[in-house]
């Protein structure tokens, strides 16, 4: 039953793989190794694609690797099982939570994270702007669009839509 | 309160205007859930997002599970989480099966390009808003220069700087502010 194969294998990425979506990457070389589902060349065209296109790249990651290796139904499945740990996990701290969250404790704890958090966000904003600001032209098209955002408040899929129209008209 | 449907609808958005991990998607959820609809605070996005990262799981699925879970609870989980998947299930089931040669095509690449700037414009518009309301005295600037410390110089995982960020709190909250 390649299917129940696959739920259990992309259940057990889901319960590994702590952070953010390309964590699934070294778990996938592995499946790849383990199963033959998909060759190491497929595996790199995964990633691009999976950054390249709407949707959390572990997700996509997870839909790639399933729908090579079985299908349109090995794709949800796979997807269906990356995400079913975070379901049941996130779901037991909820209920913990609404017991703990008047808790003084906690409180304190959480506030003392907040600034830990930005400065994960910070790193992740600075990963991304490794890749996506290459050279002077891209630097200013991203002072222009922040001074925009700061400027005018509009929602960020405006913004989103913007910059591919200025990302198609000046060839980027 | 939000029904399921609107749940769902929700998170396919955000799923569909997703490019890139978790943190991506911060910028998003701050636009829908803090300013629009009013479901959460901005401090209580980053509580989500520090539980998240701790937690099994990929970041942006944590979330959405939270934040399903709760306006509607195990329900609300499962349609938000939904929601968040099924529009990667749908695009990337299609480039598999007929679009691989879109991946190629010019334009396509062009507009990622630009996408790829506009997220990070956005996440910077986003830090500064997040800078100014939790960044306020020393003790906050000293765990967010240890904290860049230890992912910058030390290369430590983000797993390990948010719990080292819960304990050192917790002891200075219990030893020290008394």
């Amino acid at each position: 039953m390649i299917y129940l194969l696959l739920f259990f294998e992309f259940f057990k990425i889901g319960l590994f793989a702590i952070g953010g979506g390309l964590v699934t990457v070294p778990f996938l070389f592995d499946l790849s190794e383990a199963y033959g589902w998909f060759t190491a060349k497929e595996l790199t065209d995964m990633i691009a694609i999976a950054e390249s296109t709407p949707g959390p790249i572990g997700v996509n990651m997870a839909t790639y690797a399933g729908f090579n290796a079985a299908g349109i139904l090995g794709g949800l499945i796979a997807t269906l099982g990356l995400v079913t740990p975070s379901v049941i996990v996130i779901v037991t701290i909820c209920r913990l939570m609404n017991k703990y969250s008047c808790n003084r404790r906690v409180n304190t704890m959480l506030e003392g994270i907040r600034p830990a958090v930005i400065a994960l966000i910070v790193f992740a904003g600075l990963e991304l702007a490794k890749i996506s600001l290459a050279d002077l032209t891209h630097g200013l098209i991203f002072a222009i669009l922040f001074a925009s955002i700061r400027f005018y408040k509009k929602s960020p899929v405006f913004y989103l839509g913007l910059s591919a129209i200025v990302g198609i008209v000046l060839k980027l | 309160m939000q029904s399921l449907k609107d749940l769902f609808l929700l998170f396919f958005k955000i799923g569909l205007f997703t490019f890139g991990g978790g943190y991506a998607m911060l910028p998003l959820l701050k636009d829908e859930l803090v300013v629009k609809r009013r479901l959460l605070s901005e401090d209580e996005l980053l509580d989500l997002y520090a539980i998240g990262q701790c937690t099994p799981g990929i970041i942006a699925i944590n979330v959405a599970t939270f934040i399903g879970y709760r306006q509607a609870r195990l329900k609300g989980a499962v349609a938000a989480t939904l929601g968040m998947v099924f529009p990667s299930l749908l695009i990337i089931t299609l480039i598999a099966m007929v679009l691989k040669q879109y991946m190629y095509n010019r334009y396509v690449t062009y507009a990622f390009a630009g996408i790829r700037i506009g997220v990070v414009a956005l996440i910077a518009s986003v830090l500064v808003d997040l800078w100014r309301k939790n960044i306020r005295n020393y003790a906050d600037g000293t765990v967010f220069v240890l904290a860049v410390a230890l992912l910058g110089v030390f290369s430590l995982s983000a797993v390990w700087v948010v719990i080292a960020a819960a304990v050192s709190a917790l002891l200075i909250g219990e030893y020290v502010r008394k």
